[in-house]
């Protein structure tokens, strides 16, 4: 028995070693990663410094952070990169109001106190405006810290309806509620459909929030909600029996507010059950057709709304792909365009106030909350892109259908 | 009319997944008495193997599910030597809550080695489905599968326990453990046996179970493992017509209280029908009832 039990010991302490050893290696990677970020800034000052000489060495700090490591590294990189290229646009065009701009990142691990602490980071570097930060729940840490600093702030990718409270914080992408709003808004204008079921998730508050204003929306548009099924995370495999009922009901198209995992169950069962009406989803469809071994072939005509599609022809799209895929090697997504938006949209916003680096943190917040009212800007996200007072963005709502297993713009 | 009969099919079809996973919950707690919470994260466990074996190294179907049975039985053998066996002479309290720490060390294992993505299963039977009237009710090639091989285990288990040696040696130990053990029987080693079978019935549950829901993660085996767990309760612990009949039942009722009430209700219903129905029949329904000698 004894032996037994030191074999258990042995090998629990073999997986706590395993478990060690991954954490450390990421650790170093993390750490080196971030050194790199940090010498391609000096680099970039330095480069910056000198071509600034003219205009009394000040140059614009734009720092932001984001996930560079762990599952949602994917988000940070994107947002880096793409607010990467914005800036090397507008130094190359003379910078703004001619200063040019350096750009720092840091790696937030998509946590909260990583967060803050990458945010001290930044400021400690000389960063005068935020542009972030990635994810939600590290952006939500971070905005105590901006607001108490009043340093201004402009997030590419949080969705949390609450980040935009404080009145330094903006936000480029839509809000979970604003989605529900949008879809429905889509669907009227575009006829897609008259009668919709829709499936909810009924345990979270992404899936519930869209849900409810999809709903609403959909009922000032004229459009005739049919069934609303819901389900839980508790009871999240099998959906025949929604879309039994939705079916029955005569749905012309269902709305899936959730993610893409679920999604994928509910294409395969409808395919099973002969039932084919428009399936309609939000950003958290994004990713269903890189789902390892997902028959793609089910989510074709799958439409879902996303502030971005890759494949658009339009020359400003185009240009950001071409430079993107040079620079980095890979296909931008939604949150590096949101990112590159960001930028320009804060170039307006400065230039529209005069300001100058030298202006302290705190002034130059005032000045360019002051002037976000009056942008309008065309992006890659969406033409004609204005600010509400609360923050959030006013553009059109753009969705993308798959066909081919690809993602095409819808007109 | 032919709405009710589909409800009816999907609540059979989510049954006989509860159903197969019930039966190894039910036979563990019949012969070693004792709750073996790490049940369904053999399932997950099964399922990964298959996945691993067929899509990763591209072996055929059938062996990979030969492989995954036998990962899955030395799994079970390995867990009840090192976590279960020295506590044989603990009390009940320690076991379930060893239990349910081997169940977290499998999954947070499974977390570290496959990661946190959702895997997605490609279905290991592949026959066309079957239509009825018109088209309008649609039986899946899974649920057939998953029906057959249930009531297959079901027979197998029950000759099994009942015609051989070691079966009868599992119901004298199930009787009285003392007994047993003064009757010569190996105490130890039939419950080893008895485990060895509890995960390999696993490893089949797990490819059912993905294969009727194809997505796989770390936690795939945890809820399906809870409720197949009530089903087993439904039916009555230690009776292995009454996981079966218990899993359809729980499969039924969860699916038609989805549909004619409301699917948000439907676990709520499931679960106070499971409270009334222990109020009055404590030991399930098909559970033996046992007389407490004064």
């Amino acid at each position: 028995m004894k032996k037994w039990r030191l074999a258990a010991l042995t090998a629990m302490a073999a997986m706590a070693l395993a478990a060690c050893g991954g954490s450390s290696e990421e650790t170093t990677a993390a750490a080196t990663e971030g050194a790199e970020t940090e010498a391609a800034a000096e680099a970039d000052t330095e480069a910056a410094a000198e071509e600034t000489e003219a205009a009394e060495g000040a140059v614009w700090t734009f720092g932001g952070t984001g996930p560079l490591t762990g599952t949602t590294a994917i988000y940070g990189t994107a947002v880096m990169n793409g607010a990467q290229i914005a800036v090397d646009e507008i130094n190359a065009a003379g910078g703004i109001n001619g200063y040019q701009v350096n750009w720092i990142f840091e790696d937030d691990e998509a946590g909260t106190e990583t967060a803050v602490n990458a945010y001290n980071a930044l400021k400690d570097q000389g960063m005068q405006v935020m542009i972030g930060t990635t994810t939600s729940g590290s952006c939500m840490a971070v905005i105590a810290e901006t607001e108490t600093d009043n340093m201004f702030q402009i997030t590419p990718s949080g969705t949390t309806a609450d980040i935009t409270i404080p009145a330094n914080v903006y936000r480029m992408c839509f809000s979970d509620p604003a989605q529900g709003t949008k879809s429905a808004e889509f669907i009227a204008t575009h006829e897609l459909a008259t009668k919709i079921g829709v499936i909810y998730d009924s345990s979270d508050t992404y899936s519930t929030g869209i849900y409810e204003n999809f709903a609403a929306e959909a009922q000032n548009r004229g459009l005739e909600v049919v069934a609303v099924e819901s389900f839980t995370s508790e009871n999240k495999t099998d959906f025949r029996t929604q879309l039994q009922k939705i079916q029955d009901a005569g749905a012309e198209l269902v709305f899936l507010p959730f993610y893409y995992t679920e999604a994928s169950l509910v294409l395969r069962q409808a395919d099973e059950m002969g039932f084919d009406p428009l399936f309609f989803g939000c950003d958290g469809m994004d990713g269903i057709l890189t789902l390892p071994d997902f028959d793609t072939s089910l989510a074709e005509g799958l439409m879902l709304l996303t502030p971005f599609a890759a494949d658009a022809t339009d020359d400003l799209t185009v240009s950001f792909v071409t430079q993107y895929q040079e620079q980095f090697g890979e296909v931008p997504n939604q949150f590096a365009a949101d990112a590159y938006d960001c930028v320009y949209v804060l170039k307006q916003a400065i230039e529209l106030a005069g300001a100058t680096p030298d202006m302290s943190v705190s002034d130059l917040c005032d000045a360019i909350v002051a002037q976000m009212g009056n942008v309008s800007y065309d992006g890659l996200t969406g033409a004609g892109i204005q600010f509400t007072e609360d923050g959030e963005p006013n553009k059109d709502p753009k969705a993308v259908v798959i066909e081919n297993g690809a993602y095409v713009l819808m007109d | 009319m032919s709405s009710f009969i589909s409800f009816l099919i999907n609540g059979i079809s989510l049954g006989s997944v509860y159903a197969i996973i019930a039966l190894g919950y039910t036979m563990v707690y019949g012969i070693a008495k004792m709750l073996n919470f790490a049940h369904g994260d053999v399932i997950m466990v099964g399922g990964y193997v298959v996945f691993v074996a067929s899509s990763t190294y591209g072996l055929p179907i059938w062996l990979s599910i030969v492989l995954s049975v036998v990962v899955c039985t030395v799994l079970g053998i390995t867990i009840e030597r090192i976590a279960y066996k020295p506590l044989r002479g603990a009390s009940s309290l320690s076991v379930l809550i060893t239990a349910i720490g081997v169940s977290y060390f499998l999954q947070n294992a499974a977390l570290i080695i496959f990661g946190a993505d959702t895997k997605s299963f490609n279905s290991v039977v592949d026959f066309p489905s079957i239509s009825l009237m018109g088209g309008k009710v649609i039986i899946s090639d899974e649920t057939i599968v998953t029906i057959v091989v249930c009531i297959l285990v079901m027979v197998l288990l029950t000759t099994f326990i009942n015609k051989t040696k070691t079966g009868q040696a599992m119901l004298a130990v199930s009787a009285d453990r003392g007994a047993a053990t003064l009757m010569g029987i190996n105490v130890n080693k039939t419950i080893a046996v008895t485990f060895a079978i509890g995960s390999g019935l696993a490893a089949i549950a797990g490819v059912l179970l993905c294969s009727a829901y194809p997505v796989l993660s770390s936690t795939t085996g945890s809820m399906p493992g809870i409720k197949a767990f009530t089903a087993a309760v439904f039916g009555g612990i230690g009776s292995i017509p009454g996981a079966m009949i218990g899993g359809i039942l729980l499969g039924v009722i969860e699916n038609l209280s989805k549909a004619y009430i409301s699917s948000q209700l439907s676990d709520p219903i499931v679960f106070g029908i499971l409270i009334i129905l222990l109020l009055f029949k404590p030991s399930g329904l098909m559970g033996k009832q046992i007389q407490e000698k004064v």
